[in-house]
């Protein structure tokens, strides 16, 4: 199997859906003549032209909106947001027109859209651009959010994501574009509202989604070599949140710690944390634990920036906190 | 030293119970293992085995007395040893608890916490009632002690702030379960023995059928019965009935047609004496998901099969939801365990006391029959085993009635002769 980056992973995903379908057309600041400002969407331009690769002014809300006209009257957007952090200036376009149309217009109008690009923080970009803004999305009935965090997930999510009916909020993260992993030649979907177990384990059980994944991996193994088998879920898609298998793991292993880069307060690993903490109660042999970035804007000071953000010492720490080690 | 007993859980919902009778006296030598007292719980009543060695200082709460769980019962320790601190104690303990439980504060919501992490886990600390009856402890630990019968206050915790977890239970547990004796090294590696508490209807279950089976000399007799012509007077019936009528309340009809012709077979053991009973009252054993239980049907010979099937029904629908009342599940006369619904070809049963009689029912099967014209023909048949109490019933008298049984079954307007 090939390994390629994830950058390429998407790429390919946007390719070959717009070479399936003629409806899919990709929009947003950069993405034609500059080959995107993370080159995600190199070559796209050459290839299907600039009627499907659109660059657009520097307008997040006029863009957006755009696209969802578009995706009114028929047609299938990929919206590329240069980093999440900017969505924020569309958010009233996504919120209560994307997500509400469908429902306000009694099922007459659907919005197969995709809003996708980097979320959460990358290095030296300080309080403003260094944000992951999952929660706040995930809180609006209405979208679907998903979060992969390999080469073969974010393919597969992403092309599931173009042909579905309905606004979908895409995460993807500056510093996973580089990731490598093994994606098959063959094409491939992956249905949303399937974690993955990306390590078994029987002591322990590590929720996480997104680019912490491979902290949380480095920590199962250290734990491993204190002896204790931990399992490492990856939510993968958000919402719909597939909350079974998250259980049936904590279910045999009694403890839990969720791993969300996010603040603490109201986010996606605050609210997995609570469904835990309700639907195994008699289950668990220690109160859930959640590792998230410190409650603060983001320092600019490196150390600073690294230090609020979740790490494998913190997440052996509380490991061991609900380990009793 | 001196140790206390103390009321045990006995069973999972039991909050307090009746102390119905000591059979051991202050004075007495009493040993692990030995029944002290007999219970009475809200189930059932239970015995109270000795956990300790050592003679019997004081009883605490006698005869007839309540005590609630944790309560001091007795004293154990040895001969002469002064009990007055051990009494005082807990005679304070019963002081304090009737104060803290008449007195308990509204839950103070806890100040508005720090988000930072560590000063969460602090305000988790503190927002926890810290009386001397609060046990910390995780939901699993409760749930796994609830499970074992230990009491939490009998174990000591070893996470923070001395929450009790599921390690400290199962250490509790393994060092009240007796070792088990000289097991090989390779089982001992496999996994854990699972031992699971009786609950009321096991413990009956389980006493009676080891009365009946060890007091009642059982002996069996088998026959198979052609029941193709029963099955067509039930496709008759059938098509008319606004319910359909089962194969058991044929059955019970008809052994209660058998049983009339045959009332030394409707008879129990008593003692000095054999009662004949008056009234023909059919078991029915029914499997419920952790136990088993008969219900009733009252004077089958005096009701018509439809109206047996329609009891039947209720009865069994109440019977697997756990609703029946001893009125509808005791005092039969006759019984008939039925395990052919579970492919089980032919079996035997133990008696159901007060009667002397059991009938057990194999699955209908089609088999080669020799017929009386010596003709090899295809029939449906049934098996059937009756176990009787030899006490009771001798074989002869057992045999006319399986016999006539039979031949009402094979031909069920016989029922009618």
């Amino acid at each position: 199997m090939a390994e390629i980056t994830y950058r390429e992973a998407i790429r390919q995903a946007i390719d070959e859906e717009m070479s399936r379908d003629e409806r899919v057309f990709i929009l947003g600041e950069e993405v034609a003549e500059y080959d995107g400002a993370y080159k995600v969407t190199q070559g796209l331009l050459d290839k299907y032209g600039d009627r499907r690769v659109m660059d657009t002014p520097i307008s997040e809300e006029g863009f957006t909106g755009f696209g969802i006209g578009a995706a009114m009257a028929g047609l299938r957007p990929i919206v590329e947001w240069m980093t999440f952090n900017f969505s924020l200036m569309a958010y009233d376009q996504v919120v209560n027109n994307a997500a509400k149309m469908l429902y306000m217009s009694g099922g007459q109008i659907k919005i197969p859209i995709v809003f996708r690009g980097p979320n959460g923080p990358a290095e030296y970009l300080a309080a403003q651009h260094s944000q992951a803004l999952q929660s706040i999305y995930a809180h609006i009935p209405g979208l679907k959010v998903v979060a992969p965090a390999t080469p073969y997930d974010a393919k597969g999510l992403l092309k599931t994501a173009i042909r579905d009916d309905n606004p979908v909020i895409f995460l993807e993260a500056e510093m996973m574009y580089s990731w490598k992993g093994e994606v098959p030649q063959e094409e491939y979907l992956i249905p949303f509202g399937q974690a993955d177990i990306k390590r078994k384990g029987t002591d322990i059980t590590l929720v996480t989604h997104a680019k912490p994944l491979r902290m949380v991996l480095e920590a199962a193994a250290e734990l491993e070599k204190m002896g204790v088998d931990a399992e490492v879920i990856d939510l993968r898609s958000i919402r719909p949140l597939d909350e079974k298998t998250i259980y049936e793991s904590v279910r045999r292993s009694n403890r839990c710690v969720v791993i969300d880069e996010s603040w603490p307060f109201a986010s996606v690993g605050s609210h997995v944390a609570w469904l835990v903490s309700r639907n195994c109660f008699d289950m668990l042999d220690a109160p859930v634990e959640l590792v998230s970035s410190d409650d603060v804007p983001m320092p600019y000071n490196h150390k600073l920036e690294l230090a609020v953000q979740p790490s494998v010492e913190k997440i052996l720490t509380a490991a061991k906190k609900v380990l009793y080690l | 030293m001196a140790e206390k007993l103390l009321m045990l859980a006995l069973s999972p919902t039991m909050e307090k119970a009746l102390i119905s009778s000591w059979l051991k006296k202050e004075g007495d030598t009493v040993s692990t293992g030995d029944i002290l007292c007999e219970v009475e719980t809200d189930k059932a009543t239970m015995d109270y085995e000795s956990i300790v060695d050592g003679v019997l200082l004081k009883i605490v709460v006698p005869e007839g007395a309540e005590a609630a769980v944790g309560d001091l019962i007795a004293i154990v320790g040895e001969e002469g040893e002064d009990v007055s601190d051990l009494l005082e104690e807990a005679a304070a303990e019963t002081k304090k608890d009737a104060k803290t439980a008449s007195k308990i504060p509204p839950d103070e919501a806890p100040a508005a916490a720090d988000t930072d992490q560590e000063v969460a886990a602090d305000v988790e600390t503190e927002a926890e009632p810290s009386g001397s009856d609060f046990i910390r402890s995780s939901p699993l630990a409760r749930k796994l002690a609830a499970e074992y019968s230990l009491n939490l206050a009998d174990i000591a915790g070893s996470g923070p702030a001395g929450r009790i977890v599921k390690a400290d239970v199962d250490a509790a547990r393994s060092t009240v379960r007796k070792a088990p004796a000289k097991a090989p090294a390779a089982v001992q590696a496999a996994r854990e023995d699972i031992v699971i508490p009786h609950n009321n209807v096991r413990r009956i279950v389980a006493e009676r059928l080891a009365e009946s089976k060890f007091s009642a000399p059982h002996y069996y007799l088998k026959v198979s019965a052609e029941v193709d012509r029963l099955m067509d007077a039930r496709r008759q019936l059938n098509k008319t009935a606004a319910e359909s009528v089962s194969v058991n309340a044929f059955l019970i009809k008809l052994a209660a047609e058998a049983l009339k012709r045959h009332p030394r077979v409707n008879a129990g053991w008593n003692g000095d004496s054999i009662i004949q009973f008056g009234r023909i009252d059919i078991g029915l054993a029914v499997a419920q998901e952790d136990g088993l239980i008969t219900p009733v049907v009252r004077d089958a010979a005096g009701k018509g099969i439809l109206q047996i099937n329609e009891e039947l029904a209720i009865l069994v629908d109440k019977a697997q939801n756990n609703r029946l009342t001893p009125e509808e599940y005791t005092g039969a006369t006759f019984t008939i365990s039925s395990l052919g619904s579970f492919g089980i070809d032919d079996f035997t049963a133990i008696i159901n006391p007060p009667g002397s009689a059991i009938l057990a029912v194999g699955a209908i099967k089609k088999d080669v029959v020799v017929s009386d014209d010596d003709e090899i023909v295809i029939r449906s048949l049934m098996r059937l085993s009756l176990s009787c109490d030899h006490r009771t019933i001798d074989g002869a008298v057992g045999a006319l009635f399986l016999n006539d049984l039979k031949q009402m079954i094979e031909s069920p307007i016989r029922a009618l002769y």
